[in-house]
Parts: C-alpha cells; sequence; structure tokens
C-alpha cells in the first residue's frame, strides 16, 4: 500500500474517531432541553462528558491537520469551498467549548439556560454541518481545471447531501442517549433508555437510506463498481437495525456499540465510495482532486506516518485509561448531592 | 498609519491579525498558569499544608477559564489557513503541515486528555497520580507550543524544503525541527508564557492584600509568583536579545525596520526615542534619543557590528525579486519594537522591587506597589501583542520569508464579501467572548479561595463553596 494510500484510509479513521466520540457528547448535548426534569439532572449530563469532550474534539483538530499534511491541495479546496459552512461550524463548537467551562461558573438560572441552548444549538448545528460537508466530498463540487473551487455556498445542498447531514444528526441523537443509558444509572436511565427507544427507529430509516443513497452517489462517480461501497453500506444497515432490536431489548452496552459502529459506518461508505478520490469535481468529473494529485511529497508522508506510528497506540491507551477512570456511573447515590458537587472544578464525585 | 482595508488580500490579513493576538492573550496565561499551578499542587502533596491546596484550587480555576477561549480560539487558527490563504495552503502544506499535524496528534491530544483528568480527577485516583496529571497537561502545552512555533518559525526562515512543481516539500525534517529561529522563538515563548503566568498570579495576590484579605494565603502565592518573575523577566532580555540576533541573519529588513535604520551603519547606536524619520523622504528623526553602540550588539552581538539599511536592504531584494515594495511599515515596526522592550525592563523592575519589599516583609503594606502590580497584569498583554505585530508584520510583503508574497496567498474562490463578512463574525463573536471571560475572571479572582474542610479535603470551587459540604479527598 502506498503513504498515500494509507493517509486516505488514516484521515478516514480519525475522522470515524471524531464522529464516535463527539458524536456521542454531541448527542448529550442534543439531550439537554429534553432529558433532564431538573437542574441536577442537567448538570449530570454535563458531567458525563465533562472530563472527555475536549479529547474527543481534538480527533477533528487531528484530522484537519493530517489533510493539511498528507493533502494539502485536498485541504486547501475544501477548507476554501466550504467557507460559509466551515465558519458556521467554528462558531457554533466556539459558543460550545466555552459553554462547558462556564454554564457552571454562575448558579443564576438564566446564565445556566443561556449556556445550555450555547451547547445544544452547537450540538445539533455542527454535527448536522459535518455531515453535509462530507457528503459533498463523494457528491462532488464544482472544480476548476487547477482544482480550485467554483462553486458557491448553495452547492454544497443537495437532497442526498441535506439527507446526510440530517442521518448524522439523528444517529448522534441516538448515539447520546445509548451513552447516557451506559453512564448513568436510575431513573434518569430509564428514561434515556425510552429516547433511545424512540430515537432508533427514525435514525435507522434515515442512516439507511443515506447509506444506500451513497452507494448510488459512488457508483454514478466512480468507475470501480458498485461492491466496495456496499459492503460497508450493508454494515452499517445491519448495525441500525440492530441498534433497533438493542434499544428495545434493554442492551444499553450492545446497543451504545452498535451506534458506535453505525457512526463509523457513515463515514466508513462515505471514504470506500470516494477512493482513489479525495474531492470529487462535479459536473467536470476529471478535475477531481485524488490522492496522487493532492498528496505531499514522499518524505514528509514518512515522516508523519512514523510519527502517528508512535502516538496513535499511545493516545489510544491514555484516552482507553480516561473513559476506565471515569467509568462509574452517574445519578445513584449523588441524587442527593448538591447541584454545587457536580461542577466540573469541584471534582465530580460526591464524597464516598 | 494604517490604510483602510480594500481588497480581500488586506481583509483577509486583518482576520488572520485580529484571531491570532486574539488567540495569543491566552494561550501564554495557559503556558505560564499550568506549571506555576503543577507546582503548587506539589507543594501540597510534599508538605500536606492546605493552604497550598486552596491556591491550587483558586488558581487553577482562573487557569481553566481562561484555557477554555484558548481551545475555542485554536480551531480558528487551524481551519482559516485553507479558508482564507488556500494558495498560501497549498504551497506550504507539504512541509508547514507535518508539525501541525504532529502537533494535534502527540501535544495537544495529551494536553486535552490530562486537563480532563485533572479536572475532574480529585476524587478518583491516587493524590499522587493526580498530580501526574496537571504535569503531564502542563508540559504538553510546552510541547504543543513549540511545535506551533516550528511551523511559524518555517515561514520567517524557511529551512529543509526543496521546490518541487512550484510547491514546498519537506527535504529534512531534523533541520525542521532544529531550526535555530523556532528554539530562539520557542524560548521567548515559554518565558512569555512564565511571565505571563507570574504577572497574573502576582497582580492577583497585591489585589487580595490591598482588599485585607486572605494575607496569609496569598502571601505564598506572592512568593511563588516572585521566585518565577524574577529569573524569567530578567532571563527573557537576554533570551528576547539572543532571538534579535536571529532575526538579523535571517529577516535584515524587519530588523532595520523596527529600529528605522534607513542606511546602513557600523556600529549603530539604539534609537529609545523618536519623532519623525519614520518615511524614505524624510528618514532623519526631528527628536531622537539614542545609546550609541548598543543597536550593533543587539542585533550582531558585537559593538561595532554592522547593521544594514533600509534602503541597501531595498535595493537588494529588488534585485533579487523583481521590482516591489520590500519594506515593511516603519513606524509601526519601530513602536512595536520599544513597546515590547521597554515594557521587558519595565516588568523587570516590579519584579525586583517585588521580591525587594517581600524579603523586608513589606510587601502586603506598600499600597503604591499593589496597585503597580494590579495594573501590571495588563504589561505582558500589550508586550505578547505587540512582539506578534513586530514577527508578523515585519515579513511583509512575504507571507513566507523569500518564497511566496502574501499578495498572492489568499484563496481566489472566496469573495471580497464573504471574507469581510466572516471578519465581522470573528470579531463580534470574539468581543461578546472577551467581555464574558474577563468579568468572570475578575468575579473568580476576587472570590476567597475555597475553604478546606474535614479530613483535609475542600469544598466545592469558590464561588458556592459555603453551600458545599467538603469532598473528602481519598489520600488527604
Amino acid at each position: 500500500m502506498s503513504l498515500e494510500t494509507l493517509w486516505f484510509w488514516l484521515i478516514g479513521v480519525l475522522w470515524s474517531g471524531y464522529f464516535v466520540l463527539e458524536g456521542f457528547d454531541f448527542g448529550v448535548g442534543m439531550l439537554l432541553p429534553v432529558l433532564p426534569r431538573s437542574e441536577r439532572e442537567r448538570s449530570m449530563m454535563f458531567e458525563s462528558i465533562g472530563p472527555v469532550w475536549d479529547g474527543n474534539e481534538v480527533w477533528l483538530v487531528v484530522a484537519a491537520g493530517a489533510t493539511f499534511a498528507a493533502f494539502p491541495a485536498w485541504y486547501a479546496t475544501m477548507f476554501s469551498g466550504f467557507y460559509i459552512a466551515l465558519l458556521l461550524i467554528l462558531v457554533l463548537l466556539i459558543v460550545r467549548v466555552v459553554s462547558f467551562e462556564w454554564r457552571e461558573k454562575r448558579d443564576a438560572p438564566r446564565w445556566r439556560t443561556i449556556w445550555m441552548w450555547a451547547n445544544t444549538i452547537g450540538s445539533v448545528g455542527a454535527p448536522l454541518l459535518w455531515g453535509i460537508a462530507l457528503a459533498n466530498l463523494v457528491h462532488g463540487v464544482p472544480l476548476n481545471s487547477s482544482h480550485g473551487f467554483s462553486g458557491d455556498f448553495f452547492d454544497l445542498f443537495s437532497a442526498y447531501t441535506v439527507i446526510a447531514g440530517l442521518a448524522v444528526v439523528a444517529l448522534f441523537a441516538l448515539h447520546g442517549a445509548t451513552y447516557l443509558t451506559v453512564r448513568t444509572v436510575g431513573d434518569f436511565r430509564e428514561r434515556a433508555a425510552a429516547i433511545a427507544r424512540r430515537l432508533s427507529i427514525p435514525a435507522a430509516i434515515l442512516g439507511i437510506g443515506n447509506v444506500a443513497w451513497t452507494v448510488a452517489v459512488a457508483h454514478n462517480r466512480n468507475s470501480r463498481g458498485v461492491l466496495p461501497t456496499t459492503i460497508p453500506a450493508a454494515l452499517t444497515a445491519i448495525v441500525l437495525i440492530l441498534a433497533v432490536g438493542l434499544t428495545h431489548t434493554r442492551r444499553g452496552g450492545w446497543a451504545f456499540t452498535a451506534t458506535a459502529l453505525a457512526a463509523i459506518g457513515f463515514v466508513a461508505t462515505i471514504f470506500t465510495g470516494l477512493y482513489p478520490r479525495v474531492l470529487v469535481s462535479n459536473p467536470t468529473f476529471a478535475n477531481s482532486l485524488t490522492i496522487s494529485n493532492a498528496a505531499s511529497g514522499h518524505y514528509a508522508l514518512k515522516v508523519i506516518t512514523i510519527v502517528a506510528a508512535i502516538f496513535t497506540p499511545l493516545l489510544l491507551l491514555y484516552q482507553s485509561w480516561t473513559y476506565y477512570v471515569f467509568r462509574k456511573r452517574l445519578g445513584g447515590e449523588q441524587v442527593a448531592t448538591p447541584v454545587a458537587m457536580v461542577r466540573s472544578d469541584s471534582g465530580g464525585s460526591a464524597s464516598s | 498609519m494604517i490604510e483602510v482595508a480594500s481588497t480581500t488580500v488586506d481583509i483577509a490579513r486583518w482576520q488572520f491579525a485580529t484571531t491570532s493576538i486574539y488567540h495569543f492573550l491566552f494561550v501564554p496565561l495557559t503556558l505560564g498558569l499550568a506549571p506555576l499551578v503543577a507546582v503548587m499542587q506539589t507543594l501540597w502533596y510534599r508538605t500536606h499544608d492546605d493552604a497550598w491546596l486552596r491556591l491550587t484550587r483558586f488558581f487553577g480555576t482562573l487557569l481553566l477559564i481562561n484555557f477554555a477561549i484558548g481551545v475555542a480560539t485554536g480551531l480558528v487558527q487551524e481551519f482559516q489557513f485553507g479558508m482564507n490563504w488556500s494558495v498560501y495552503s497549498n504551497f506550504v502544506g507539504g512541509v508547514f503541515g507535518a508539525p501541525l499535524a504532529i502537533e494535534g496528534l502527540a501535544a495537544f491530544m495529551l494536553d486535552a486528555t490530562f486537563l480532563g483528568l485533572w479536572i475532574f480527577g480529585w476524587n478518583q485516583m491516587s493524590a499522587r497520580l493526580h498530580l501526574a496529571m496537571i504535569w503531564i497537561a502542563a508540559l504538553a502545552t510546552w510541547l504543543s507550543a513549540y511545535l506551533i512555533l516550528v511551523a511559524n518559525s518555517w515561514m520567517q526562515h524557511p529551512v529543509g524544503y526543496k521546490l518541487v512543481d512550484g510547491k514546498a516539500q519537506l527535504t529534512s525534517v531534523g533541520a525542521l525541527l532544529s531550526n535555530g529561529f523556532a528554539i530562539k522563538a520557542w524560548l521567548h515563548v515559554i518565558l512569555a508564557g512564565l511571565i505571563f503566568g507570574s504577572t497574573v498570579m502576582l497582580g492577583v495576590s497585591c489585589w487580595q492584600f490591598l482588599r485585607g484579605r486572605n494575607v496569609e494565603l496569598f502571601r505564598r502565592a506572592a512568593k511563588v509568583a516572585l521566585i518565577v518573575a524574577v529569573p524569567a523577566t530578567l532571563i527573557q532580555l537576554s533570551v528576547g536579545n539572543r532571538f534579535g540576533e536571529a532575526v538579523t541573519s535571517a529577516q535584515g529588513m524587519k530588523i532595520a525596520a523596527s529600529e528605522a535604520q534607513w542606511n546602513t551603519c557600523q556600529p549603530c547606536g539604539f534609537s529609545l526615542f523618536q519623532i519623525g524619520g519614520f518615511s524614505a523622504q524624510h528618514p532623519n528623526p526631528t527628536v531622537s534619543i539614542t545609546i550609541p553602540k548598543l543597536l550593533s550588539w543587539m542585533a550582531t552581538g558585537s559593538f561595532n557590528g554592522k547593521v544594514q539599511g533600509l534602503n541597501q536592504l531595498q535595493a537588494q531584494e529588488q534585485e533579487k525579486y523583481g521590482p516591489g515594495n520590500y519594506m515593511p511599515h516603519v513606524e509601526l515596526m519601530y513602536w512595536s519594537m520599544r513597546v515590547m522592550a521597554i515594557l521587558g525592563v519595565v516588568m523587570f523592575l516590579i519584579a525586583a522591587v517585588g521580591a525587594w519589599l517581600y524579603r523586608k516583609q513589606k510587601l502586603e503594606r506598600a499600597r503604591w506597589f499593589l496597585w503597580t502590580a494590579l495594573v501590571a497584569i495588563a504589561f505582558p498583554y500589550i508586550a505578547a501583542t505587540a512582539g506578534w505585530i513586530l514577527t508578523e508584520m515585519g515579513r511583509q510583503p512575504w507571507i513566507v520569508q523569500n518564497l511566496l508574497k502574501t499578495s498572492q496567498a489568499v484563496s481566489p474562490s472566496v469573495s471580497t464579501a464573504t471574507v469581510a463578512t466572516s471578519l465581522g463574525v470573528f470579531v463580534l463573536l470574539y468581543a461578546t467572548l472577551g467581555v464574558v471571560d474577563f468579568l468572570l475572571m475578575r468575579r473568580y479572582a476576587r472570590l476567597d479561595p475555597p475553604q478546606v474542610g474535614e479530613g483535609g479535603g475542600l469544598g466545592a470551587a469558590a464561588g458556592v463553596a459555603e453551600s458545599a459540604p467538603a469532598v473528602g479527598y481519598g489520600a488527604g
């Protein structure tokens, strides 16, 4: 496998990691206005993702950085071409980032409500736009003969890409609900499981529709035949159906695994549909960016490959350890805990 | 002095300047406050003296409020290269992208994960392991700064590359990482971070003295701050100087402009202050105060060194790179340099006087000094901003020194209206965030540090300390 090919798939892995990890913390953010019955429960939801959301978001930073380093032309055209979408994503993410730290810094109900909504709006808006953006890689946008973007913001919106965005939002909402069922106990967990059941069917319908459509789009853009894209698409459809079954039979841990796999499946279907292209030109297909015309020099690829080989196992190790440290379910004895005790800088769990 | 932005390039530059300067208001405080908080937590771990734990929590809260904006605004930096500067990104990605990607994978990931573990880990692990979390996070911020400065220094002094089909390709990662420019810039920035951290810590402690609160407790914080501030400000004067030498050899134009040195001189005096003399038509200042030979020493390391003038450099550059103006904005460079250097000296004097008062046990009663130290919180912010204006604007008209001009680097597909919208959005958003952040920082800096509860544990953080029971600390 050439280094260009390796980095194409590694960037796919980074996006998958981002979708799996930040996917559930986006989902928890989306459920903030609907699930909790008290400010204490709302704080508990914040606490369930408080220690990990930042580490989750770094997967996006690394995905973008890796694209810049390995495929400068891809990074340059995608980021300048998807300008308005990315500007909106940045605003949504910034407001969401500060909401985590600032919400708990004052007790005034109005203040807390503002930052809760800031988090929720960011948690819905950012995945919607990321779904649309990634779907556009394979759907294609107008590129000129020097592979520069020659369209405008509205070229990003088609029935296919908008459905993809909605599918990601629905999937993350479900993913967040299944996450909460494995991270909490008691009455709250029951309600999280109930929401997961209700979300599972629309998420599955949108998700299956989306991957099927991705197969059709990729087939139309790609002369390699339909099989490579069909495999991840079919697997995604299967895990989505399993997610419906598992949420309805109350197998929380397995349901969370299924929604995580579906998040990977969304990215995998798009990336297999793309390969060996990185950004399809539509309608002038010949102007597409590919792993060969967008790549950095061989030496730079070798350097970042060595660095990735050293640091990726390390980061998987310490991020897994983080989840192990914070494995204790929330909402048990802590029901008796004052709101102040679940503030991020107060240490999290109650005296025990 | 500054022309009104009228083209895409100008607006894109305004956006980059605004967002970068803003980002760098938060980054250095994290670089300095994180190890200071780690030191205080270490003192608590070693001595079991609860005062250190209270200070750790107090300054830890300030660190986290500040860190949140640093993270949020850092994302903009990574995205805007591609958004506004696609020609630049395409040109440099093969070299510049690598340190950026490595920073995310090796440093920022470490930083974000371990800071999360530190914030939420107080009751979840042994005290020793928990102490390791803040140290790892602090060291990760320093590694992060190094890799970002490797990328930036490549724009100032490109090394370890070749040009293939009009794009830069990496040829030596060793040369890239050991770029002398990057190492000096890193030392300069780390010291700046420690000055930020210690100045804020000293200023906040002095504020508490002024209000007559927690005097015993904050005397300790002031001591730690002074122990860091005195050597950091002193060493910075020398490192800043060595950094100036590196700039002289890589970017003669930047030094000549920052000294408003129109013609080559040997030896050269350092101008402390001047009126006029900022344009080629009127190169002689009407008033000026100059220290003989000092510029030669600062720029070359020898009191008799030669410093090339703007006019001579302009002629050389035109010969090499064709017709055009190769001079940065002289007046702005001159004053940025003065502001940075003068504040550098002032911050050292404040630290030295503070240390002397501390030794005489007069610190908390010397009200004039307490007010000075409180006002001085602003100084590192102003100095760092001046430093970046000098570094980035002093490189103009180049975006990558001698390889690519800023005017040719913007995204051709992005309209002026789009960039203007984006600039407007960021200015509004950042202004709002800045105001909220300032109010929160002030609120938490005024509070009494959290009380220590039964069994050596701590109540909830400042602010609602009175309403929360003590948290038992496992190993406390």
